[in-house]
């Protein structure tokens, strides 16, 4: 469908990516061990793509989100990313006072409508903010650029000299994503962008944000836990576990024959809309590791059903088993896992 | 079999309405429903549809300046009253909210699951006083009975390690561990009738799944009815026998979980079913939706409430008149003009 919108060219490229945070204890803050909330992440994202990474809380797909924004620094590793003269700039090592020319060509859309915005700004303050900050001083040049952004995510530029209070979630979304808009982005980061509004309005924003994608070219890093969600958005997706990445590759692919044991738990958990398919679920036991104190090999194997002797003490490797489909398990290569799509058939 | 017949619960046109300085907030308007023993009672509905204020109405636990100021709570206690044949329903509307019947049936035969794991705990005392606290209330023990009953209870859940476990307190456990414990306070009494508030809202997919099997295997076993409440579709479809779907206060449709999903018959439901990505659908075309947002509740539209969202929206009969619920077919109920015409002398 979108396959033709999409080129070769690697727009994102993250590579061995760690962000540790320290503990400190006691009166003179001493270190006392890190919390590896970003352990040796990898992976690209192609010009016009979309890319979700999922996981449970605390995995770590915010904080890689986080880094590859450089709204925090990452502790090792490169965040290469393509700029518009198609110059490569490695994020990770760029000093604070040269991120903000490239920081237009990146933007965020936040989780929460509520907290992300500022009830004392009205929607033009706060979407021509970011015009203002780079360099469009003439006030009628900004009411233009404002209402025709209000117009594109579907709001009537009437409203811009309202406060946010007076629009409901969906509404509060919308604004976000045109003040996201607002420098034409080229790479447009989205955490958990649906996850806090109703159901019946969820379905308006994401057909927004599949609108947008192919009217301004724009690619995605969409931060998700909602795997139905996922699924319907993204060309490729990313699994995370305690920090570290166990899975990537095309979006039908995983959602349909999953090759790491964790992926497949995680699907076969989403509840499945439909009550004849009540399906047997593969059940984790267990509580996801400590980041800070993580078990020997596999992060996986207290938890995995499949786990066996090398699992417990060697930690396994993100290798490619097929083209473009990546997994950090021994046994990818033996396993049979159930996708989405054959546990309601099994029963 | 014969359990299935027997009726716990019958809620009769129930209205709670806010009464507010900028005006009133008829939060549930006209909702009825049934609970039979040991059935799955899913109530849907989106952000301020009053199926929260709808149990909490239940349990008498509605907040000032709400009011209950219509409509009947009929409910079926176990401990018959000491005369017999008189008080075997309970008309709980007309009880006292913080009244000594009242205060014997919340917790005791009806329990409650809440939303937040993490704000249902006092951070000051253990999971282990607040449950035993629980259990004393109720149950006829000495304190090491109920100490042993806690710990039992935790096991019950799968709490692991229960006699550690019960010494810790809300924050030191992980939100899957509060969750069962939350349900092992609720379960702790041996309740009828279980209501849980969204409670897997706050956690991830796997400990979700982890819960609701958890859930559904204690309700077989204890034969609870539950009368669970989601905004989350596919939850309703795995757990629910019979569904309740609401919108505004009140209630759209009602019908078994097959045919709600199956064969929706209101147009707010079919439009919600249809707006879900679904696992299964063609992935990146555009999905159906339901165009507008809910209306604020101070600006209820007249009539249907649904109407001004809705594809089947008849100009003079929707905008005018406020449909109410009537059986179509043999199993479901509607609230839509579609349906069944206007009523003449309404």
């Amino acid at each position: 469908m979108d396959m033709t919108s999409q080129s070769d060219q690697v727009l994102l490229e993250v590579k061995n990516l760690r962000k540790y945070f320290p503990i400190q204890k006691g009166f003179l803050r001493r270190v006392m061990g890190q919390v590896r909330a970003v352990d040796d992440v990898s992976f690209y994202i192609k010009e016009g793509e979309t890319l979700g990474l999922v996981g449970e809380s605390g995995c770590g797909k915010t904080t890689t989100a986080r880094c590859i924004l450089r709204a925090i620094t990452p502790t090792s590793g490169q965040i290469l990313f393509e700029t518009q003269e198609d110059e490569v700039v490695d994020m990770a090592a760029l000093p604070k006072g040269e991120l903000r020319l490239l920081r237009r060509e990146m933007q965020m859309i936040f989780q929460d409508p509520f907290g992300s915005l500022n009830p004392r700004m009205t929607l033009f303050d706060i979407v021509g903010e970011p015009l203002l900050v780079n360099g469009i001083k003439d006030r009628k040049e900004r009411t233009d650029r404002v209402a025709e952004l209000l117009r594109l995510v579907g709001l009537r530029p009437e409203y811009m000299r309202r406060f946010p209070h007076a629009f409901s979630g969906g509404e509060r979304q919308r604004i976000g994503i045109a003040r996201a808009l607002a420098l034409n982005p080229r790479l447009v980061v989205a955490d958990e962008p649906v996850s806090a509004l109703d159901v019946s309005v969820q379905a308006q924003v994401l057909n927004l944000l599949l609108e947008l994608q192919e009217q301004f070219h724009l690619t995605y890093l969409f931060v998700a836990h909602n795997l139905s969600v996922v699924k319907h958005i993204t060309d490729r997706v990313a699994v995370m576990y305690v920090g570290k990445l166990v899975e990537t590759a095309k979006s039908g692919e995983l959602f349909d024959t999953p090759r790491h044991p964790y992926t497949a738990a995680l699907l076969s958990a989403v509840p499945v809309p439909d009550p004849r398919m009540r399906s047997q679920r593969v059940l984790l036991t267990g509580e996801v590791a400590d980041p800070a104190n993580p078990p020997p090999g596999c992060y996986f194997h207290p938890r995995c059903s499949y786990a066996v002797d090398i699992c417990q003490t060697t930690p396994p490797t993100l290798e490619e088993i097929s083209p473009g489909h990546f997994v950090c398990c021994h046994r990818a290569q033996e396993l049979e896992l159930a996708g989405i799509g054959q546990a309601g058939n099994e029963r | 079999m014969d359990d299935q017949t027997t009726q716990l619960l019958s809620v009769r046109n129930l209205k709670t309405h806010f009464y507010m300085d900028e005006g009133t907030v008829k939060a549930v308007d006209g909702v009825s429903f049934e609970v039979y023993q040991g059935q799955v009672v899913g109530i849907v509905g989106e952000s301020g549809c009053g199926k929260s204020v709808t149990v909490r109405s239940i349990l008498r636990i509605v907040d000032k300046p709400g009011r209950i100021i219509e409509g009947e709570i009929l409910f079926r206690p176990r401990n018959q009253r000491s005369v017999p044949g008189v008080n075997e329903v309970i008309d709980l509307v007309k009880l006292a909210p913080s009244g000594k019947e009242m205060r014997a049936i919340r917790g005791a035969e009806i329990a409650l699951i809440p939303q937040e794991p993490m704000a249902a705990f006092s951070p000051v005392y253990t999971v282990g006083d607040q449950l035993i606290e629980a259990i004393l209330l109720h149950q006829p023990v000495s304190k090491r009975e109920a100490r042993q009953l806690a710990i039992e209870m935790f096991h019950k859940v799968g709490i692991s390690m229960p006699e550690q476990r019960i010494e810790a307190y809300s924050w030191e456990l992980s939100g899957g561990l509060r969750q069962r414990a939350i349900i092992a306070m609720a379960l702790s009494c041996n309740p009828r009738l279980l209501i849980a508030d969204e409670p897997t809202t706050a956690i991830d997919v796997t400990t979700q799944a982890q819960v609701l099997d958890l859930l559904r295997a204690l309700q077989a076993q204890n034969n609870t009815a539950i009368i669970f409440i989601t905004h989350d579709l596919g939850v309703i479809a795995q757990m629910a026998d019979y569904v309740v779907v609401m919108y505004l206060g009140r209630v759209m449709e009602t019908g078994p979980v097959d045919d709600i999903f199956h064969a929706p018959k209101h147009p707010y439901t079919r439009a919600l079913l249809q707006s879900i990505p679904s696992a299964q659908s063609t992935p990146r075309v555009k999905l159906p939706t339901i165009t507008g947002s809910i209306p604020h509740p101070f600006n209820r539209p007249p009539g249907c409430p649904f109407h001004p969202r809705c594809s089947d929206f008849m100009a003079d009969v929707c905008d005018r008149q406020t449909p109410s619920l009537q059986p179509v077919g043999d199993r479901q109920q509607v609230s839509c003009f579609l349906y069944h015409g206007v009523e003449d002398n309404s």
